[in-house]
C-alpha cells in the first residue's frame, strides 16, 4: 500500500501491488512502515539452489521488500546495532529470480546491472536506496528484529524487521527511471 | 632498549578499534561542514546533513557509524630500540581486534578463507604492515576499512610514456567507476611508483593524512587539488544522488620506480573514513 503524506513523501506499507510499484518514480522519497526482510551475499547464495530446484524459500517474498544489510550486534536493551545498506550490485546474479517469484522491492546502495533493471520492468518491481554508511541513524527506525533463517551465518542471516518510517529513495523504478543517471547528468560540469 | 609489554599493545588496539567505529575523526566532520557550504544539490545536502547526524548518534550512543565495521588495517612503526615482551606483536594486535570487536558490539566481517567463507566470529585477523624505524616508541595506526569501497579499489601498471596525464586519467577513472557503489563522498588514496606491492601499500598509507591538509610536496599538492576539482565535476555527488561533492580528498604518496614502470594503485575509501592512531 502506498499513500502520499502531506510533506510529499510516499508512505509505503508492504506487501506492494503492481499498481503500487508502478506509481513510484526514480527520485521519489519514501518512508517504509511494516515488514522488511534482510538478506545479503551468503543468504542469497543459499536461496539460489532452492529457487533453481523450485523449492519453497524460508521467507515468502511475494509483494515484499528485501533489505541488503548485515547489521552490527545490538547492545543489551537495544533492538539492533548499526543497520545501513550494503552494495546492491553484488546481489545482481540472484535478483531477477527473486523478482520472478514476486519480490517487489530491494533496498541497497549502488548501481544495479542492466539485467536487474530489465527485470524490474518485466516484473514490476523497484530498487530503493538507503543512505550507505548511515547505519546508526537507520537503526532508529527498526522496532523489532528476529532471525528467521540461516542463523549460522551470523550477520548474514535472514532477519525479519519491523520498521516504522524507514527512509529511502527510489533509485530504479519499473519504467526505466534511474536516479543515479539523472543526478549525475544534472550536476556534471565541464572539466572533469 | 625499552621494553613494551604486549598487553599495552592489545589494550591500545582494542581502544583504537572501538573509538574509530564510534567517533569519526574531526577532519571528517570538518569535511562535511565544508561540503555543506558548497554543495548545490538539495539531495546531496540532505545526505551530508544526515551523515553528520549519524556521526553524532554514533558518538553519543556508542554504536558504530556504519554497520560494516571494517577490516582492521594496521600500520605499525616499531622503534628499533624497543623490545616487545610477553608474546608476539602480531598476536597482540589480533587480540586487541578480538577484544575491541567483541566487547564493543562491532560486526564480525572477516571470513577465514576466501573460498569456504566461514566467519571467524571476532573480526580477526587484521592486515598488519610493520616498519622498523629509529627510536624507542611504537606507533600504531588503525583503520577500519569498509568492504564496499574496498571493492572499488583498483590497480594499473602504466607505462612511463603514459606519464602524468595517464596517471590523472586513471585516478579519475577509478573515482568514476567507484560511483555510487562506494558510498561517496570518497577519500581517495593513490600510491604511485615503487613496485606492485609498494604502490598498493602507499595507497592505503596515504589515507591516514589529515583530510583537508596540504601534501607536504608542493607539486604533489597541486596534483591532488587538480584531481579533486576534476573529480567533483563528475556530478556523482553524495551517495551518487547527483551533486558537487563526490570526493572530500585525494591523497597521493609516491616512491621511486624502475625505468620500465609507472604503477598506480588507488584505494577507494568511503565517507565512513575511520582512522585512529596512538604512540606507545
Amino acid at each position: 500500500m502506498i499513500a502520499t503524506a502531506t510533506d510529499g513523501i510516499k508512505e509505503i506499507t508492504p506487501p506492494l501491488s503492481d499498481a503500487d510499484v508502478a506509481s513510484l518514480k526514480a527520485g521519489d522519497r519514501v518512508r517504509i512502515t511494516g515488514v522488511l526482510y534482510t538478506a545479503r551475499d551468503a543468504a542469497h547464495a543459499r536461496l539460489l539452489p532452492l529457487m533453481d530446484a523450485g523449492q519453497p524459500l524460508p521467507i515468502d517474498v511475494k509483494g515484499h521488500i528485501i533489505y541488503y544489510t548485515g547489521p552490527s550486534p545490538a547492545r543489551p536493551g537495544e533492538v539492533v546495532g548499526s543497520i545501513g545498506p550494503t552494495t546492491g550490485g553484488r546481489m545482481d546474479k540472484f535478483t531477477p529470480k527473486l523478482l520472478a517469484l514476486g519480490l517487489k522491492g530491494t533496498i541497497g546502495k549502488g548501481v544495479r546491472s542492466q539485467p536487474v533493471k530489465d527485470a524490474l520492468r518485466q516484473h514490476t518491481a523497484v530498487y530503493f536506496g538507503a543512505i550507505g554508511g548511515a547505519g546508526a541513524v537507520l537503526s532508529r527506525f527498526v522496532r523489532k528484529l528476529e532471525v528467521v533463517a540461516y542463523e549460522d551465518i551470523g550477520t548474514e542471516a535472514i532477519r525479519r524487521l519491523e520498521v516504522e518510517g524507514f527512509p529511502a529513495i527510489v533509485i530504479n523504478d519499473c519504467h526505466g527511471g534511474d536516479l543515479y543517471q539523472d543526478g549525475m547528468k544534472a550536476f556534471a560540469r565541464d572539466g572533469a | 632498549m625499552r621494553d613494551i609489554h604486549v598487553s599495552s599493545i592489545t589494550d591500545a588496539v582494542k581502544k583504537l578499534c572501538m573509538e574509530a567505529n564510534y567517533e569519526l575523526e574531526p577532519d571528517m566532520l570538518r569535511a562535511f561542514d565544508r561540503a555543506l557550504r558548497t554543495e548545490r544539490s538539495a539531495a546531496g545536502k540532505q545526505v551530508l546533513q544526515i551523515l553528520k547526524e549519524n556521526a553524532e548518534l554514533a558518538r553519543t550512543r556508542r554504536i558504530p557509524y556504519c554497520q560494516d565495521t571494517g577490516f582492521v588495517v594496521c600500520f605499525v612503526e616499531v622503534g628499533q630500540d624497543t623490545h616487545v615482551t610477553g608474546g608476539g606483536l602480531v598476536e597482540a594486535i589480533d587480540e586487541g581486534v578480538r577484544q575491541g570487536y567483541t566487547e564493543g558490539y562491532l560486526r564480525a566481517s572477516i571470513v577465514r578463507s576466501p573460498f569456504d567463507r566461514v566467519n571467524t566470529g571476532d573480526n580477526t585477523p587484521a592486515v598488519i604492515h610493520t616498519e622498523i624505524v629509529p627510536g624507542a616508541q611504537i606507533h600504531i595506526k588503525v583503520m577500519a576499512k569498509g568492504g564496499g569501497c574496498e571493492n572499488r579499489s583498483k590497480y594499473k601498471m602504466l607505462t612511463p610514456a603514459e606519464g602524468l596525464d595517464g596517471v590523472k586519467e586513471w585516478i579519475l577513472e577509478c573515482v568514476r567507476t567507484a560511483g555510487p557503489d562506494a558510498c561517496p563522498p570518497l577519500v581517495v588514496g593513490a600510491g604511485i611508483g615503487g613496485t606492485f606491492e609498494k604502490a598498493a601499500i602507499l595507497s592505503k598509507q596515504a589515507l591516514f593524512r589529515e583530510v583537508g591538509s596540504a601534501n607536504p610536496d608542493p607539486a604533489t599538492d597541486a596534483l591532488e587539488k587538480e584531481l579533486l576539482d576534476r573529480a567533483n565535476r563528475l556530478g556523482i555527488g553524495p551517495q551518487g544522488y547527483g551533486g558537487d561533492t563526490t570526493a572530500f580528498a585525494i591523497h597521493i604518496l609516491t616512491y621511486p620506480c624502475h625505468i620500465t614502470s609507472l604503477p598506480v594503485a588507488v584505494t577507494i575509501e568511503c565517507h565512513a573514513h575511520r582512522h585512529k592512531e596512538v604512540t606507545l
